[in-house]
């Protein structure tokens, strides 16, 4: 009886001292670095279209290597995590996250080795992403192809 | 006016993403998982081509165009291969991003040093 009581006052205790996030702030920070990561894939895509041999299909293929290759690089580099926990969900949402996860998780786990280290984390943040995109696109493959002929 | 589309779209993706960080237990794994899936989901109907076409590259740089290609490639080759197709085109379109991944993480993992 004693215990749930102290268990009570201490969750009150908690939540008097919890720094209180600014939910509006960090959603407008979200809604606008998300935004403009869209405006840059777009430049690029209209970028590399520019010339004259490049289709729009390779022109998107070069956008996303391109954003990939600079979180690869910035976090490699140090100053991508920051950027990502002060944006949130503005920089994870997009490709960014998904290779500044694989990135941070390689680097990390430099340390152990090439094989135990590197070669068996790298996908330990960013494989969820693959693991459950190949699942649902499975499944709702499936479901389009015998229900709706493909 | 596609520049327009692109910051509306992605930003409105990324909102999406962090209220329901801000609001809920779940962590930036489960959002990017949860947001493939539903991206896999709006395919199935083409409902994620209509977005491609209408908010360019807005629609491609979320995570939600992983889920719409990798069952785009997969329906593609479905439609001429049959199920077995549902295999071999699963990776056809997502392969730059999945590569190009890879290929630049281990680089610079090798070249940059593990931070403490």
């Amino acid at each position: 009886m004693v215990n749930i009581m102290e268990r009570k006052e201490y969750q009150k205790l908690i939540e008097k001292h919890k720094p209180k996030e600014n939910k509006l702030k960090n959603a407008t920070i979200a809604f606008l670095i998300g935004g403009l990561v869209g405006v840059i894939g777009q430049g690029l895509v209209d970028f590399y279209q520019s010339f004259e041999n490049i289709s729009r299909n390779e022109a998107v293929s070069l956008m996303m290597v391109t954003l990939i290759f600079l979180s690869c690089l910035f976090t490699a580099i140090g100053f991508f995590d920051n950027w990502v926990s002060k944006a949130g969900a503005g920089l994870f949402v997009p490709i960014t996250g998904f290779a500044h996860a694989t990135t941070s998780s390689a680097i990390d786990y430099k340390r152990e080795g090439f094989v135990m280290g590197i070669g068996s984390n790298i996908f330990k943040l960013s494989g969820s992403v693959i693991l459950y995109g190949v699942i649902a696109a499975y499944i709702f493959g499936i479901v389009r192809f015998v229900f709706f002929g493909g | 006016m596609i520049y327009i589309y692109s910051f509306l779209f992605a930003g409105i993706v990324c909102l999406i993403g962090q209220i329901i960080l801000d609001n809920t237990k779940l962590l930036p794994g489960h959002i990017t998982s949860l947001f493939v899936i539903i991206g896999a989901a709006l395919d199935t109907f083409a409902i994620y081509d209509f977005f491609v076409d209408t908010f360019g590259a807005g629609a491609l740089v979320c995570i939600t165009s992983f889920g719409h290609l990798l069952i785009h490639g997969a329906l593609a080759k479905a439609a001429s291969d049959g199920l077995l197709g549902l295999f071999t085109g699963m990776f056809s379109l997502t392969a730059t991003g999945i590569t190009a991944t890879i290929i630049f993480a281990f680089i610079f993992t090798l070249i940059f040093k593990p931070r403490d």
